[in-house]
């Protein structure tokens, strides 16, 4: 509620700010402006920051959307708000296009990817004669509403800033949902969230659309206030311009992006008015600084202003979700024939020339805990990551309820039931313990990025909040609940991976190394948890190398040893088994 | 399109390509010791050529005050980051490199600078006023952050970037320049004509990978070089000093693209921002090299030149539009041949 009230303040101050008698008209202007930069920044804050796609092409959106507007109304007389929509189709086409292959630009290709076309895209914007080449368009008519022409700045501002406030809004709303927690899962590798269901390419296409589609409202309402366009507000140095706003303000923080926008664009103006009179006629200096400020930001201050702000207001701790909601429902399990859940079949899988999983078979029957045991590098976790779809086999069939998995994607195993632990803790640490094991359920809403952005999704992400806090609370974190997950210790953080895992309802649940970095205590309730989960008709298999712990709990131990299985066999048998034996002490068979 | 002006074309293509390989050498360089992806090379190509323009019609190119500034900054940013382990020694070091140097480059340029210079003598000042700004580029903007992630190092590049081009409009003002050719030598083979300038352009690039090659394979510093790019902190544990690397791959780097920028001012008018468009041609050959072959960049590099050539015949007023959409063809590939391991960033 506090954060509602801040927005409704700023609201508020920005709305008497045009009605204080003697304001500067200047003023205005600097608020449009600031208003137009924000919009496109908060793009830029959901797309680089929250996501981890840095684009410097983001003003090539802008140009689009004013183009296809300065055109439209000018060329082929239509009304600016019938040009609205499709300035935006247009935009969002445009953003689909180069998003299908920036998307799947890897690492730091991504960012070079969004200069090559911001440069290329703005020579064509002044190249083609439909947009008056370098010249542009101009006689582009304001807005109006009725006979009510916007001619004014001042109109303008009412019309830009209730358009950033409900982007703000929008942005906020889309981040604290369930496709929300899905974007914030996709900067730290992606991984782990495809493992619970989410469409990693698509979901960055999205966010690649969505901030489009800002910075094309931006463009837009841009050709309307200035009334003409032309290429040089749409280069890469604007794009640049544009990411040292999201930078300055706090690359993760939506109203981050105000700050940095407001700074920018005041600082701009400064230099443009106070260095002409300072060194004579034009000298730009504006890229100079910025380009300093740029550097000096990731030296001194890589959080961004947002988070420094917030550090000086008290922390608000959120609301605990209420588990008096309709709960969400169980998995339907049809009645099979066949014994077995899962069975691996000659699965084997190579890395150019070693072999880290040999042609291993075994299977793991219903309600049974199956413990896959051997030394380092005997292919366990790469085993895991075949059967989840991480990786794909070279050889062999992985069966599961006697269907074929084997080299589906990760989305679809999850969708099947099969949910997972990482031996390499796989959680988002800046998100909150809530947040990161709602991620598990997130098959199990359906909401969509329009009902997200609009807040339609309360009821089921209350369900989905609920079944989170009550997998929480199952493994003993709840007072843990609303702490960054990376602020737990490395045991605690593997129990939350746990708590993720069971929020997908799933049928077999694979746990690589869930009692490292446990105490014995906690080894213990853990291994209560697990013979619960059993009982309750779950399948485990789990990786583990504390002997005693794997010995009391596991119903049957498969030895792999040199990414071979050397046996399998019940707990007590597989102690004085000698290949078991020799594999891990080295004696002699 | 008949023989001779495929002919054209391709020398075209060529000439170019030679010069965009030397720019990819840098960037591969550059990358591979400090893992930074440096956007800015081509400011050096145009503060290299403008120099040189410059010189060659007498003038004092005003560059020597933005080494005297980069060499100043450097020098206080470097006293002020060291200041509880400064000894008179490396107090000395700093005043000497960061302040005398600049200066002694100043005065020398003072002395020298006549419309009547040899072209010779013009091209060693421009190498002596544009080669020092490397490595105190590096000081200032990038040593801070050797740790940071190659995606921080890339918005550090990219700011500098626009620092460097707002600085050459500011010296060197909007107007475009070109300067006198290094030799006015010219023959024709066949049909086809060579100048002294295309000459000069093959034999600088040979005469430069060669000389990169020996000093990459048998000198100790290069071997050191290799070594950092290898792997760091490896290289700091035999006593390599990182930050030292660094500035010598800077310093290679703005002594590339200065004789880049030398080369082309004969051939191409050169405004203050055209080095970052030539920078990136030399970069979308290095993307074709994963910034890492020196090989594969070579050929990708006279291979734009020549797309470029063809497409300025074609389609000219798209020349720009096609040379950096392929890049993005390029990434993709690159992306999905080498994909990176998804562990933990």
């Amino acid at each position: 509620m506090r954060a509602h009230r801040g927005i409704l303040l700023f609201a508020l101050a920005l709305a008497v700010l045009p009605i204080i008698p003697g304001l500067p008209p200047f003023w205005i202007t600097l608020l449009n402006n600031i208003g137009l930069a924000s919009l496109v920044a908060i793009g830029l804050v959901l797309l680089t920051g929250v996501s981890g796609m840095t684009s410097f092409g983001q003003a090539t959106f802008c140009g689009f959307g004013a183009y296809t507007t300065a055109v439209l109304t000018t060329t082929y007389g239509l009304s600016p708000w019938i040009s609205l929509p499709i300035a935006l189709l247009v935009t969002g086409l445009a953003a689909v296009a180069l998003g299908l292959v920036t998307v799947r630009l890897s690492g730091h290709f991504l960012p070079l990817g969004t200069i090559a076309w911001g440069i290329s895209l703005y020579f064509l914007f002044g190249k083609i004669e439909l947009l008056g080449r370098h010249d542009g368009v101009s006689g582009i008519p304001p807005l109006s509403i009725g006979s009510q022409s916007l001619i004014d700045p001042k109109a303008m501002y009412w019309v830009i800033w209730t358009c950033v406030l409900l982007a703000g809004i929008g942005t906020s709303n889309l981040l604290s949902s369930r496709i929300g927690r899905a974007i914030r899962a996709l900067r730290t590798g992606g991984v782990a969230a495809e493992s619970f269901g989410v469409n990693r390419t698509s979901m960055k296409l999205i966010v690649f659309v969505y901030a489009a589609l800002l910075a094309g409202l931006s463009g837009w309402l841009y050709a309307h206030l200035q009334r003409s366009v032309n290429p040089t507000p749409f280069g890469l140095g604007a794009g640049i311009e544009y990411l040292l706003m999201a930078t300055l303000g706090g690359a993760g923080h939506v109203w981050g992006a105000l700050i940095g926008a407001g700074l920018v664009t005041l600082l701009k103006d400064a230099l443009q008015r106070i260095l002409p009179a300072l060194f004579g006629n034009d000298v730009q200096a504006d890229p100079i600084v910025f380009g300093i400020l740029l550097v000096a930001a990731l030296h001194f201050a890589r959080e961004g202003l947002w988070s420094r702000l917030a550090a000086l207001f008290p922390s608000v701790t959120p609301a605990t979700p209420s588990l008096e909601v309709f709960p969400l429902p169980h998995r339907v399990i049809e009645k099979t024939e066949h014994a077995s859940l899962l069975s691996i079949e000659s699965a084997s899988k190579r890395f150019g020339g070693i072999i880290a999983v040999n042609d291993v078979s075994f299977s793991v029957e219903p309600q049974q805990i199956m413990a896959l045991i051997g030394p380092n590098g005997a292919g366990k976790s790469t085993l895991f990551n075949l059967i989840t779809g991480v990786l794909t086999l070279t050889s062999g069939t992985i069966r599961f309820v006697n269907e074929s998995i084997g080299n589906h994607a990760p989305p679809d195993i999850a969708q099947r039931g099969i949910a997972r632990t990482f031996q390499h803790v796989k959680l988002v640490p800046d998100m909150s313990v809530l947040d990161n094991v709602a991620l598990g359920a997130h098959l199990r809403g359906r909401s969509s990025v329009v009902a997200s952005v609009l807040h339609l999704d309360r009821t089921e992400e209350a369900r989905l909040l609920a079944e989170a806090s009550r997998q929480i609370a199952r493994v003993g974190l709840s007072e843990h609940m609303h702490k960054p997950a990376g602020s737990l210790p490395l045991g605690q953080q593997r129990i939350v991976e746990i708590a993720r895992a069971l929020c997908l309802d799933p049928r077999l649940l694979l746990l690589d190394e869930p009692a490292a970095g446990l105490r014995q205590l906690e080894k213990r309730s853990l291994a209560d948890l697990l013979r619960q989960l059993r009982a309750e008709g779950m399948t485990l298999l789990l990786v583990e190398h504390d002997m005693s712990f794997v010995m009391k709990l596991a119903d049957q131990i498969v030895v792999l040893d040199l990414g071979g299985k050397i046996a399998q066999d019940t707990p007590a048998a597989i102690k004085t088994n000698p290949a078991v034996l020799a594999a891990y002490l080295g004696t002699e068979p | 399109m008949d023989g001779l002006i495929l002919l054209f074309l391709l020398q075209d293509g060529l000439t170019n390509g030679a010069i965009y390989a030397l720019l990819g050498f840098a960037l591969v360089l550059v990358f591979a010791v400090t893992r930074i992806i440096f956007i800015p090379q081509g400011e050096f190509v145009a503060y290299g050529g403008l120099t040189f323009a410059l010189l060659s019609i007498g003038k004092i190119p005003s560059t020597i005050w933005l080494l005297l500034v980069f060499g100043i900054a450097s020098c206080v940013i470097q006293l002020w980051r060291t200041r509880y382990l400064l000894t008179l020694r490396s107090f000395i070091r700093e005043i000497a490199g960061g302040i005398a140097l600049p200066l002694a480059v100043f005065f020398l340029i003072r002395m020298l600078a006549r419309p009547d210079q040899s072209a010779w003598l013009n091209f060693l000042l421009t190498l002596a006023i544009v080669v020092p700004m490397g490595p105190y580029l590096y000081r200032i903007a990038f040593q801070p952050l050797a740790n940071a992630s190659v995606l921080t190092l890339l918005i550090a590049a990219v700011g500098v970037h626009l620092s460097m081009v707002g600085l050459g409009l500011v010296f060197f003002g909007p107007e475009g320049l070109r300067a006198p050719t290094l030799t006015d030598i010219s023959f024709t083979l066949g049909k086809l004509p060579f100048t002294g300038q295309t000459i000069a352009v093959y034999a600088v690039t040979l005469a430069l990978t060669g000389g990169l090659y020996l000093f990459f394979d048998r000198t100790l510093r290069g071997k050191a070089l290799r070594a950092t790019a290898a792997n760091r902190l490896g290289a700091r544990l035999v006593g390599i000093s990182v930050a030292g690397s660094g500035q010598i791959a800077f310093a290679l780097s703005s002594f590339l693209g200065a004789i880049s920028g030398i080369l082309i001012m004969p051939v191409t008018t050169v405004y203050y921002d055209t080095g970052f468009l030539i920078g990136l041609k030399g970069f979308v050959a290095a993307i074709f090299g994963a910034l890492a072959s020196y090989p594969i960049t070579a050929v990708a590099a006279i291979a734009v030149g020549i797309i470029e050539a063809f497409a300025s015949f074609h389609a000219s007023s798209y020349k720009e539009v096609i040379v950096f959409m392929l890049i993005v063809p390029v990434l993709l590939w690159r992306s999905l041949y080498a994909p990176q391991i998804e562990e933990d960033e």
